[in-house]
Formats: structure tokens, sequence, C-alpha cells
């Protein structure tokens, strides 16, 4: 079904729904009123397949315009549903009803613009954590000053994160945010009576920096480098998706070559992502050799990202417009005989892992998320695609030169940790084989076409190594960035963790977690 | 279990030669902008967090802010010239190193204050078979009462701030504090403001500052070398 025909459907069912389509390319604006939001929400995720990508709340001229961003299979296009009210009334009614992959997404937009959701069962202490900040703080307003320094909560030392506890007999065991060896910080709340955890409650936002705040007011080239820094381990793409949307926004035509560059630099940032969390795999399994052959292969990755872009996290490499330096066509091509020789170990430690017994035993039917679950929560990227929802923007909607490589997208249907381990082993291949095919349609030519910067609204999104992101991007008149949401990967992707964890054992807990993959940075932003 | 044994023993020893020999394989460092003589104002103008700054008689770079964004030698005439080493540590004011007794074996607690994820793999990379910092007696551990050494990455966020003083509370004395990479060394691109600091040294005493964004590995086993007292530079 093409976008046409679902608008003209939603004519039909709401007559009074103003529907926009010259807006955003390839895409289309529901107006809907107070009342209709949740209905056509639920409609469109629930009777025309859309997948709910994310909120973006804006405040502009002292009106609130909230869009919830639904994104659809090819010819579906995007949908925005999009409600308004002059910026006194606070009050909408809650989607997450109806769509649940919202909850977060508004409890987000009632803890940092003030807000609030009728019918949401849940809102408060979430990015801002209540026991650091007075009430009343709405960093995200229009006339909040980013760099004044506020008067923070006194310091309760009583205070407690809010408990469920579901079962007679139950505690909970408190995680982090400062745990383990190396890793970032996040809290939980293990709810247990011994041996097994009945539910988890993850606390985030310990590494909220404000990301979006502080890019207002900015130019392009500044938030450039909070885009790509707010996620260091995912920058390229995060910096693709921005470069995308100012890209649309002021109708550049990207050169052919740097099209070809950036496939290739995102299959090479996937490459060696996934290979770090294999490595994360293996060694939350204790599997020493295995983790430490992994490890061999990440560091040689990173070391090639390093020598072809200056840069071992590519760093500085999108711009809008293009490339910010050319490659050397042999270097790609030998890059590509070490990469060769990379997949070959892979294959090698794949088929070990897939006989030693001990390994499988502690990540075969742990940690499941069922193809429903990961649907209604709109969870992404090879977490998803582990419970058979495919949802590969690659695929879906392809932007850059990907509607000319030929690739799968590998999908399992177990939902557990071991689909999740095969899903990023498939992935490791076919991110190679595109990267072949990249370098083979390298032609000479331009890297960089002029951006010329325009007022006005866009957004664009990406298959970052996480899942899909999208980037959103308003600038203003005076050609400074008005308004900068980044929908992450990991933010869906935490949402619907807990299902994973519930009912499995405490020596469980970090091998799921592994198995997630999940960026602490990307989430918290 | 034993194919895994054959496994590790047929991959041989990549470690690095360092720090008894130079170690100079391509992409183990992003680089820094060199000190120059003559530079162009648009140059200047170019860099986006300050980091290059005119002085009297050419350019110094401020290193606690240079995030490796290449906008000084891509697309510009006249381009700044590029050191590609990795020794960057240097010791703090008038901060001092470890006793001798801490030669032989440190243990460190690694904590996030906020950092994009970047940081803290490369802190990770330290125990990969290419770096291998437990043959120089670096050893990780999870608690900070067993550390001597906290290693602090990111610009310290409002929220991490109580967690990050209790686990430097925790440590046992003498203990010293590594900040690694351009937000714990300045707040970096994203502080200070509402909810992000100027870098760790306003709430704890920095001992060793490691530049660079992120430091690669080997710069963070510079620094770790430096604040053990160990003369590690070669060069």
């Amino acid at each position: 079904m093409k976008i046409q025909d679902v608008i003209e459907q939603a004519r039909s069912l709401w007559p009074d729904i103003s529907i926009n389509l010259n807006t955003y390319p390839g895409s289309a604006e529901f107006q809907c009123g107070y009342e209709q939001i949740p209905p056509v929400c639920d409609w469109l995720f629930h009777q025309k397949g859309y997948c709910f990508a994310g909120l973006i709340v804006e405040e502009n001229n002292r009106q609130w315009d909230l869009y919830y961003l639904f994104t659809g299979r090819r010819e579906q296009g995007c949908i925005l549903a999009r409600v308004s009210a002059p910026v006194e009334e606070r009050a909408f009614k809650s989607v997450s009803r109806y769509v649940h992959a919202a909850d977060w997404h508004e409890r987000e937009a009632e803890d940092l613009f003030g807000v609030t959701f009728e019918g949401h069962p849940r809102l408060g202490d979430f990015i801002l954590h209540d026991d650091v900040w007075e009430e009343g703080v709405e960093p995200m307003r229009r006339g909040f000053d980013p760099k004044a320094v506020i008067s923070m909560r006194k310091s309760r030392p009583d205070w407690r994160p809010k408990r469920i506890l579901t079962a007679p007999g139950a505690f909970i065991m408190p995680v982090g945010p400062v745990f383990s060896g190396e890793a970032e910080s996040v809290h939980f709340q293990l709810e247990t009576i011994g041996e097994e955890i009945l539910c988890v409650f993850p606390r985030l936002f310990f590494k909220y920096r404000g990301v979006e705040k502080a890019a207002e007011g900015r130019m392009y080239s500044d938030v450039l480098l909070l885009s790509e820094r707010f996620a260091g381990t995912t920058a390229f793409s995060h910096a693709l998706a921005f470069c995308m949307a100012v890209e649309r926004l002021c109708d550049v035509t990207v050169p052919e070559r740097a099209q070809v560059l950036r496939v290739f630099f995102a299959e090479l940032e996937r490459f060696r992502s996934h290979l770090g969390t294999i490595e994360a795999v293996c060694n939350s399994t204790g599997l020493v050799v295995a983790a430490n052959q992994m490890a061999i292969l990440e560091e040689e990755a990173l070391r090639l990202s390093g020598a072809l872009s200056g840069h071992r996290y590519l760093f500085g490499l999108a711009v809008p417009g293009g490339f910010s330096q050319d490659v050397d066509d042999t270097a790609c091509k030998q890059g590509l005989i070490k990469l060769q020789e990379i997949v070959r170990i892979v294959d090698g430690i794949e088929k070990l892992l897939s006989n030693t017994s001990s390994f499988l035993d502690r990540i075969e039917e742990v940690g499941i998320v069922t193809g429903d679950q990961a649907e209604n929560y709109g969870m992404v990227g090879p977490v998803a695609r582990g419970s058979k929802c495919n949802n590969d923007l690659r695929f879906l909607q392809p932007y850059c030169m990907y509607d000319k490589v030929d690739f799968d997208v590998p999908c399992e249907k177990e939902g557990d940790g071991y689909a999740r381990l095969r899903i990023l082993f498939a992935e490791l291949r076919e991110s190679f084989h595109i990267m072949e095919q990249a370098v083979d349609m390298l032609s000479k030519g331009d890297i960089v076409s002029p951006c010329e910067i325009r007022p006005g609204v866009s957004f664009a999104g990406v298959e970052t190594p996480r899942g899909a992101s999208w980037h959103w991007v308003r600038i203003n008149e005076e050609g400074k960035i008005d308004r900068y949401r980044i929908i992450s990967p990991s933010f869906a992707n935490w949402h619907g963790f807990h299902f994973a964890s519930e009912n499995f054992a405490f020596q469980d807990f970090p091998i799921i977690l592994a198995t997630f993959g999940l960026s602490v940075a990307e989430n918290d932003r | 279990m034993s194919r895994w044994v054959v496994k590790g023993l047929q991959t041989g020893i990549v470690t690095t030669p360092y720090p008894r020999e130079k170690e100079d394989t391509p992409g183990i460092t992003p680089g820094f902008p060199k000190e120059c003589a003559a530079v162009s104002e648009e140059l200047l103008s170019r860099c986006p967090t300050g980091a290059l700054v005119k002085t009297g008689n050419g350019v110094a770079i401020k290193h606690e802010r240079c995030v490796h964004c290449y906008r000084c030698v891509r697309g510009v005439k006249g381009p700044a010239l590029w050191e590609t080493g990795f020794e960057w540590a240097r010791i703090k004011g008038q901060s001092s190193v470890f006793p001798k007794a801490f030669r032989k074996s440190l243990h460190i607690r690694v904590v996030d204050a906020g950092d994009c994820g970047a940081c803290i793999n490369e802190v990770k990379l330290l125990n990969n078979p290419f770096y291998n910092m437990h043959r120089l007696g670096f050893f990780i551990t999870p608690t900070p009462r067993k550390a001597d050494l906290l290693i602090v990455v990111g610009p310290v966020t409002e929220h991490m701030k109580i967690p990050l003083l209790k686990a430097y509370e925790a440590m046992p004395a003498p203990k010293r504090v590594v900040a690694v990479g351009a937000c714990a060394l300045s707040g970096g691109i994203f502080g200070p403001g509402f909810v992000t600091g100027a870098g760790v040294s306003d709430i704890l005493p920095v001992d060793v500052e490691v530049p660079g964004c992120p430091p690669p590995p080997l710069a963070i086993l510079h620094a770790l070398l430096t604040v053990t007292g160990r003369n590690a530079t070669l060069s």
C-alpha cells in the first residue's frame, strides 16, 4: 500500500484532518486535533503497519507542536502525526496507551518541556533525576539558558528512586551506576527473591549532557561536532544522519563519489561495532580465548579505520554536502584485503563457538524477546531482527547508494541471545559484501558539493550499527540551528530490555546485557 | 575446549613492543596539530573549540581543547602541520606521581562520568592482546575500595557528580586521578553548561591529564606509566 492510499483512507475516516504533503520530501503530515491524535496513531500503527520512530516536541512562536513520527516500508514513506496547542495549554492526550513505543518519548517530553500526557501511567523522574533537580526545571523550553548554572536540589540522602515490587517476599538489588570493570554508567534495580531476577528497572540518564539543548542557537558546523560525538562508537552514522537532514533541507545533491564513500565508511563502522559487540558477548560468558580473538580483530578494524580516514572512530569525516577529505582508491582496496582476512577468521570463530556447548548453554534460550514485544516496543537494529522484526532502514527506505547495492537483511525468529549473536555474525559478512561492491562503484569525481544554508525543517533516518536513528533539524532565519532532535536506537532498545532479563538467574544478566549491545551514551544524549 | 587452546596458540603474539621500543603502526593514533610559526587568520577561525591560539611568534596548541575535527588541515589553503605521536600524558601542575612501591602493580578503577563511549572503549582496549596492560602490572578492579588509581572519562555530568565523589572517597590513600580525554580535561564540546561541567578538575584533584578525543590506548598506557613514575618517553 502506497502513502497516497493511506492518505485517502485517512481522509475518509477523519474528514477534518488536514493533510500536508509538501513539507518534507517523501512524507506526509497529518494535522490532528487534541482528541484525534490517539486514534490516528493507533490506526497507523496497528492497522496500516507503520513503525513508531519517535516523538519530536517543538515550541515555536508560543505554540506547542508535537510530531509523532511513523515510518513505513518503501512506498509507504513517513507520516508525521502532528498536534498543536497554544503554549499555555500543557495537557495532551497520551498516545502510549495505544502505541506503547511512545511511552518513554512522552516521559522525556514531560520531563524536559513540562507538557503532560493525560492517561500516561507513569510520568516524572526520568531524564532529570528527582534527587538532583528542583521541580519545575524545564531545560528544553525557549528562554532557558543552557549556559546558566541553576540551583540544584538540596542534598537529600534519604531520597530513593521509586521501587516497584511485584512478588511477595521479593527485594530490590541495586546495581550501579559505578559497577563492573569498564561499564558505562547506568543503574539497575533488580527485583529478586534470591537467585532469579523477577523484574528489571533500568534507571538511565546518568550521562545526560543536554546535547539537543546545547545545539540550539549554534551554527550547523558546531552541531555537526555534537552529532558526531554524543555517541562516539557510532559517530559516523549519526553524523551522516545529521548531514543528510541538512542536505535535504538545503536541497544539496551529494556527488556520487561521496555517496559511495559514505556507504563504505558506514559499513566499516558497522563491521567494527559488531566485532566489539561479539567480543563483549564472548567476554561476558567468560570465554577468554574467543573474547581475545575478537578483541584483536576489533583493534585491527579500528587501525584500518584510522589508517584510511585519520581517525579510529571516523570523526571529522562526514560534512553536509559530502566528505571532508578524499580517500585513496588503492588504500580502500588494500583495506578490503585486510577485511577479507578478518571475515575469514570471524567465520572460523563462529564455527568454533557453535560447537562450544558451554558457551551455547549460556546464550541459547536466554534473554528472549518475542516478535510481538519487539514490535510493540518499537525495537530496532540487530535486537529486533533477532526477533523476526525486520526494520532495516537501508532496505525499507534506502538512502545514499543502498538501493544500488545488493545485500540481505538477516533475520532470526527465536529472539534469544544466540539469535542476536547469529544476526551480528551474518551482518558482519553482509557489511563486507557491501563494502566490496562500494569499492567497485568508486568513480572519479568531486567529494563535496557546496552547501548553502536555508531556513526550514527537515529530518533524515540512517541505519546505525545499533539500529534506526532519526535526526530532526530546524534552521532559523539567521542560519542557526533552532531545534535538533536525536531519536537514537539505544533509546528504543533500552525501553524493551527488561523483557529479556525477566525470570532469568543473576549470572545470566551480564550476558543478556552484552547480547543487546546497548550504548548508554547514545541513549542518554 | 581444546580447540580454543590450539586457536589461541596459533595466533601467536601480537602485543606492541611499546614501551621497550617504538610503535608506529598506521592507525594507532589520530594525531594533533603541531605548533608552527606563521599561520593564516582563516585557519585560526576554522577551529571550533579554540584549540589553536595565536601567540607572539606563531600558533600554540591547547591540546586539552582539540577534538581532532581536522578542520585546520582539510579543505583549507596552507593547512596546519600534523603530528602523529601518542605520548601526550602530562603531570598536572604541582601534582606528584605514585611512590616507588606502586611501580610493579597498580589497581585501577574507571568511572564513566558522561563520556560518549569512545574514551571508555579505548580504556577497555588496554586489555586487548595488542596492548595487554597486565604485562606492565596494571589491573582494572571493579571496586574503588581496592583501587589505587581513578581513571575518569567524560565531562562530569550533574547526575554523575555524587557517584564520582563517592567512588573517589571510597579509595584508600595514597591515590591518584587520571583524567582521560578532551571532555574530562576541559568539558570538551559539551561543557560547561547547565548539565555538564568543565572537566574533572573542578571536582577532584587531577594528577595526570591525557588529551585527545578519544586518546588512543597507547596514550592512556603512557599516562599509566607516567603516573607510576616510570620513564616512558622514547622520543
